[in-house]
């Protein structure tokens, strides 16, 4: 391996990182506001909404992001809905990300042995009292370890970007093989950079789990 | 909408070899895994200091790498280093049965400490032999346990076949993307119909088998 292509490369790939990262944490983010809202319409049997959500959740969790990104990038703008490449990543691994953290957060929610609730009632909690108290606190410890796996699978899933034409690390490595044949040292600085983007991710991840995991009651 | 494509000429019949192509690949590739997966799976739990260290590193690897990376890794890198020709297929299913070796090595080990020291204990006192034990108590339960979770990481490798796309075999997705192509004059909205055509084979695909997966969950619960 040549360091000075090495050096030379950093740069680009600095950017490619940045972009990845950018647009892992704000599908992440999207992806934990839908779940979250997906995960109190199942825990709540809204009817309509319900059947819904199910369905999406179905039908997300068991395609590919590759095919949901082709879908979205390519297949809509045919029927006049087009968005950008970087909108689209997003969206894309929202809603992918979506389906994952209902589950989670759903099966978190649905723990909480129902005795709970009635006696949390017959106490004279208000239902606010009864979430804030109850079954937030519990649900939440029941579901981290399973955000956490969502988190890192979604990031690791951001390598698939570089099909809908994003400059993320897939595509810078792809392309500096591609142009220049230092396959060695494009392929290093791709393993270092998603090194750098999930060790962290894992590490804090076992640690967080390790941390609220005293919380839980009667176990 | 472009739905007319699909079924004008061969076409679907060349989306459905296209989803072949994937799933012979995740199929042989879940072959390994599972059989791979157990024997490291097992060797997990004996409490060796080297293997535990080995195969900590390994999971970490498979954790926190995206397997694009790694069959670009083996397809681009392995050339490279070695000046031979690994085709494409046989470097993806190398990387499938890497990832899916870990996985499963993962849910094995999972399922073997989730069984009891007291269920080893009991059997002991009862006089039964170590092998008797794993015969009649341990492995039963642990294969219960198993079969759902196997069950799940076949779709989960199918879902994740679709990459092979990217290092050029030709599969649904490359399929699709020739269909439209080829169609780009007569039916400008080819896109949109193709791709919810593969989107919807997808789902086809993996859906049944997750559906059995939690079945069996829920019938072997206890």
């Amino acid at each position: 391996m040549d360091q000075e292509v090495i050096n030379s490369y950093i740069p680009l790939f600095k950017d490619a990182f940045l972009l990845t990262v950018k647009i892992g944490w704000l599908g992440i983010a999207l992806a934990f506001l839908l779940g979250i809202v997906c995960a109190f319409i199942l825990y709540f049997k809204i009817p309509v909404a319900k059947t819904v959500v199910r369905c999406y959740v179905e039908l997300f969790r068991n395609t590919p992001l590759l095919v949901q990104l082709f879908f979205i990038y390519y297949g809509l703008p045919a029927v006049g809905i087009s968005i950008s490449a970087e909108v689209c990543g997003v969206v894309g691994l929202g809603l992918l990300g979506g389906s994952y953290m209902t589950e989670s957060i759903r099966s978190g929610l649905e723990a909480i042995p129902v005795i709970q609730t009635e006696s949390a009632l017959s106490l004279g909690m208000t239902n606010g009292q009864l979430f804030k108290n109850v079954i937030l606190p519990q649900a939440f410890t029941i579901s981290v370890p399973g955000i956490v796996a969502n988190v890192i699978f979604l990031l690791k899933e951001t390598s698939v970007f570089s099909a809908i034409s994003l400059m993320d690390l897939m595509f810078t490595a792809k392309d500096l093989i591609g142009l220049y044949y230092n396959t060695m040292e494009s392929l290093f600085l791709l393993v270092i950079f998603y090194v750098i983007m999930l060790l962290p991710v894992s590490l804090a991840g076992t640690f967080i789990e390790k941390k609220v995991r005293f919380k839980m009651f009667g176990d | 909408m472009g739905f007319e494509v699909i079924f004008k000429g061969k076409n679907f019949i060349r989306l459905l070899s296209g989803l072949g192509v994937a799933l012979r690949i995740s199929v042989i590739s879940v072959a390994i895994s599972i059989a791979l997966g157990i024997v490291i799976g097992m060797l997990m739990t004996l409490k060796k200091p080297v293997i535990n260290a080995v195969t900590r590193v390994y999971l970490e690897i498979v954790r926190i790498m995206p397997q694009m990376v790694l069959l670009f890794i083996v397809f681009f890198g392995f050339t490279k280093m070695t000046g031979s020709n690994l085709s494409a297929e046989l470097s993806s299913i190398i990387v499938f049965s890497f990832w899916g070796t870990a996985e499963m090595a993962d849910l094995v080990r999972g399922c073997m400490i989730s069984i009891p020291v007291i269920q080893y204990e009991s059997s002991k006192a009862l006089g039964l032999t170590r092998l008797q034990t794993y015969i009649y108590v341990i492995i039963p339960q642990i294969v219960r346990r198993l079969i759902p979770l196997s069950i799940n990481l076949i779709t989960r490798m199918i879902k994740t076949t679709s990459l092979i796309m990217m290092i050029g075999i030709v599969e649904v997705l490359k399929v699709a993307q020739q269909i439209i192509e080829a169609n780009r004059k007569s039916a400008p909205k080819a896109a949109f119909g193709v791709f919810a055509a593969v989107f919807l084979l997808y789902f086809l695909a993996c859906w049944p088998i997750s559906c059995l997966s939690k079945y069996l969950e829920k019938k072997w619960e206890n």
